[in-house]
């Protein structure tokens, strides 16, 4: 059957197929991966970038792409820790209401981001990397370089409570990925971004206010930026300028090695849950085995040159700039 | 000495040339006429190498050659100067003039300004162009850089042995009046240096120019005048001729439109800057308007500026009773404007989404609440319209780049209609169908305009715009010349449009 297993199939499976090959290929190496303390182990890493990815997501399906996340993520971080130790430090009290504001500082950001992109007429990529690099400068002079400490147990339940052997903050991610997909399937923004990545000058000659969409996507991508700085926080207890670093590297492999495609229109958030678990597997398995942390950045980046080389189709792509 | 000898090309489901027998002489011009889609410009690119013929013979002086692409045609002396002009225009004069060929003035190395500067300046002293190699092109005028462009090919001349033949490809499309006649003297002096073969739309300028004129019509060389004996009657007949079916443009069913009613569309003296200037039309319910003339005669740019996408530099336009002050594809959507575009693989639907996705995207808003799409609607939406137009597609899932073009075509139509458009304007509607799939819009054409939508249409064909049309209006140069009143029976032949063209 020829026409089972087409390039297409492949390609759409592939992720998940690596995903199972990497799980499997480390549980042979060192049986003591495959347990659930393990799983949970992966889980609790993968969640923030779980989130950051899926707000770049939405950004790489437009044709666009977001390097602010790591600024964003520090800058919501810090304006969180300081709002919620203002407003009683526990979630007992008035402090919860740190938690939509970190939200509202990540979409003004993407706000931001966004109009400068469409506004002024940026690269996106440009935009946001300007961005990002404000975002963490302004974090550094909010804390003057200091650790703040949220030692809220309420707030840090996040980590230590447990259900089924996960932390509650792999659930609040699962939440969230839902949400996303909700957005991403069932919304006109979501269906948007499709199309403007799809075929942007046929988008805007069916009448869709392409800039509104670009926009609005930035926003949302700031949402998630901050839900992600939530979690980071929640997983060590502080808030800090560094507490985004790294973040720009692990989304943006893990959303190409999902198999979302840098030129839009393709993808989506299951493919990014794939490929965060990859990153996260691979970074975790390569511990577990005992390789040092260079050789898991070399095989990361090796393993995004696959993951685009599978996913281009070269014949129809010309030139490359 | 340069001859094609039964040239044969075929591409899927087009034989765009049959037997094609063409010569040219030493020191020649040669003309070459026929109407969109006769086969001039693939015959063009088998002559430079840019496409390789199934059959037939081509020689030089005698000796048989292959051509398998465009540099092995100009290592035998053959060379373009492209319509669309090929100059890059970030470089300087003298790079552009000897792109590709700079290791002559390479030494350890390092280019040697100077020589190439030296080499340029002889290249334009030959097309009489006195301007430093050293310029941006992007600072030149048009006209000059197609003489820059001629200048380029003239390098031939010092690269090989042998006669040069040098084709022209509509190049006075963007000159003013005196700038062609200057090219033309040009041309006339350089026939000591090379033959040339001229394609033009304008049957003045290849009368005026050509030693010999080869017409051309449905792939086939049907006529070749000499000079001396050509009358542009006489071409125009031989270019179009060919009876046409009134049952295949769906005549029968076409009915009176309803000239009383307010008009859909209004135009009053609209001009766009460099597009076309001064246009007056009024379409109303159930009328068919063909806009007809050649490549750039400002069609497409007035379909776009109706739609929103162009703004009008003079000159108001009224959709439905309102001005229009923004020009945007939204204010176009909004007023039940539906564009249908020429290119629809760039344009038309969204390659990657699926039927019914491409069917709502301009209609989002009416299957959402609060920006939650209602899906099951749009599912619905889609069969209701997938049995409508008989799209032939498995299910609403189908990837729609999967699609034929016809298909294609048919959900790009249903998007609009089922968005309640009823002013369509559709470019080249059956560009690169098949024959079935273009009855099957000629029928659409039909079903529309009797349901009291207005239809604006750039047809693929003179035989189509005829054919489907209530009223055409004929364009030359952006400019209106003429409109025909097209009831069925008394329609305007081909002779009495091209006439008013060309």
């Amino acid at each position: 059957m020829s026409n089972v297993l087409t390039r297409d199939v492949l390609i759409k499976w592939a992720p998940l197929i690596v995903l199972l090959i990497l799980v499997l290929s480390f549980t042979v190496m060192e049986p003591r991966f495959f347990s659930l303390r393990n799983f949970a182990r992966i889980g609790i890493s993968s969640t923030p970038a779980l989130m950051v990815a899926i707000g770049v997501t939405f950004i790489i399906i437009m044709g666009s792409i977001d390097l602010s996340m790591e600024g964003t993520v520090s800058v919501c971080a810090v304006a969180f820790a300081f709002a919620f130790i203002w407003l009683g430090g526990t979630l007992a009290s008035w402090a919860w209401l740190a938690l939509p504001l970190a939200l509202l500082v990540g979409a003004a950001i993407g706000l931001v981001n966004g109009l400068v992109h469409v506004i002024l007429k940026i690269p996106s990529f440009m935009a946001s990397l300007a961005m990002g690099f404000v975002g963490t400068g302004f974090a550094l002079l909010l804390t003057g370089g200091d650790r703040i400490r949220v030692e809220d147990d309420l707030f840090r339940a996040l980590l230590t409570e447990r259900w089924f052997g996960f932390p509650i903050m792999c659930y609040v991610a699962l939440l969230f990925l839902l949400i996303a997909w909700f957005i991403q399937s069932r919304t006109t923004l979501g269906r948007n971004f499709y199309a403007v990545g799809g075929g942007e000058e046929l988008a805007h000659a069916s009448g869709l206010n392409v800039n509104r969409v670009r926009i609005m996507g930035f926003a949302l991508a700031g949402v998630f930026y901050a839900v992600g700085a939530l979690l980071a926080v929640g997983r060590i207890g502080i808030a800090e300028t560094a507490t985004g670093s790294n973040f720009m590297f692990v989304s943006i492999t893990s959303v190409v090695v999902g198999g979302t495609a840098l030129w839009g229109g393709i993808g989506g958030v299951w493919n990014t849950l794939i490929g965060v678990l990859i990153v996260n597997v691979i970074n975790n398995g390569m511990v577990v085995i005992g390789l040092p942390g260079y050789v898991q950045d070399g095989v990361l980046g090796v393993l995004v040159i696959a993951a685009v080389v599978l996913s281009t189709d070269r014949k129809s792509v010309t030139f490359v700039k | 000495m340069y001859e094609l000898t039964n040239v044969d090309k075929k591409f899927p489901g087009v034989h765009a040339l049959k037997s094609v027998n063409f010569k040219i002489g030493r020191g020649e011009i040669v003309g070459l006429v026929g109407e969109n889609g006769a086969g001039k410009s693939t015959l063009m690119k088998v002559i430079y190498g840019a496409y390789q013929a199934d059959g037939g013979d081509i020689t030089i002086d005698g000796t048989k050659v292959r051509f398998q692409n465009p540099r092995q045609a100009m290592d035998h002396g053959i060379g373009m100067v492209f319509q669309e002009q090929s100059l890059i225009t970030n470089l300087t004069v003298m790079e552009n003039i000897f792109l590709g060929f700079e290791q002559q003035f390479v030494s350890y190395g390092v280019i040697n300004w100077k020589a190439m500067a030296d080499a340029a300046r002889k290249q334009l002293a030959k097309v009489k162009l006195d301007i430093d190699p050293g310029m941006i092109t992007s600072k030149l005028s048009f006209a000059q850089r197609q003489l820059v462009e001629l200048a380029k090919v003239l390098t031939l001349e010092e690269r090989i042995d042998g006669d040069l033949v040098i084709l022209l490809d509509e190049p006075t499309s963007v000159l003013a009046k005196e700038e062609v006649e200057l090219l033309f003297s040009l041309v006339r002096e350089l026939t000591n240096r090379a033959s040339f073969i001229f394609v033009s739309h304008r049957m003045d300028e290849v009368l005026d120019l050509s030693d010999r004129i080869y017409v051309m019509k449905d792939g086939e060389v049907v006529d070749v005048v000499a000079q001396s004996d050509a009358k542009v009657d006489a071409i125009q007949h031989k270019m179009v001729g060919r009876d046409v079916d009134k049952e295949y443009y769906r005549e029968q069913k076409q009915k009176a439109y309803q000239a009383e009613a307010k008009p859909l569309v209004s135009l009053k003296n609209v001009s766009v800057n460099g597009s076309y200037s001064d246009i007056s039309l009024d379409l109303h319910p159930g009328e068919v308007l063909c806009l007809v003339g050649t490549e750039g005669s400002g069609r497409e740019a007035i379909l776009r500026t109706i739609f929103g996408l162009e703004t009008p530099s003079e000159g108001s336009v009224v959709l439905k009773g309102d001005a229009i002050s923004k020009f945007t594809a939204q204010s176009g959507v909004s007023r039940g404007v539906g564009y249908i575009p020429r290119e629809r693989k760039v344009e038309g639907i969204v390659a990657g989404m699926n039927v019914y996705e491409n069917m709502t995207l301009s209609q989002m808003g009416n299957y959402a609440r609060s920006g939650v799409l209602r899906i099951g609607e749009e599912k619905t939406l889609a069969r209701q319209w997938i049995d409508r137009l008989a799209i032939k597609t498995p299910d609403v899932y189908k990837d729609c780049g999967g699609l034929s073009g016809g298909n294609q075509q048919k959900v790009v139509l249903a998007k609009w209609r089922s968005a309640g458009s009823d002013i369509i304007l559709l470019d080249h509607p059956t560009r690169g169908l098949d024959i079935g799939a273009k009855e099957d819009v000629y029928d659409m054409v039909r079903e529309m305009s009797n349901d009291g939508v207005g239809i604006i249409l750039v047809a693929d064909t003179l035989e189509e715009a005829i054919g489907l049309s209530h009223t055409i209006i004929v364009l030359k140069d952006g400019v209106a010349q003429k409109r025909f009143d097209c009831s069925p029976g008394d329609k305007p032949s081909l002779y009495d449009l091209v006439h008013h063209m060309i």
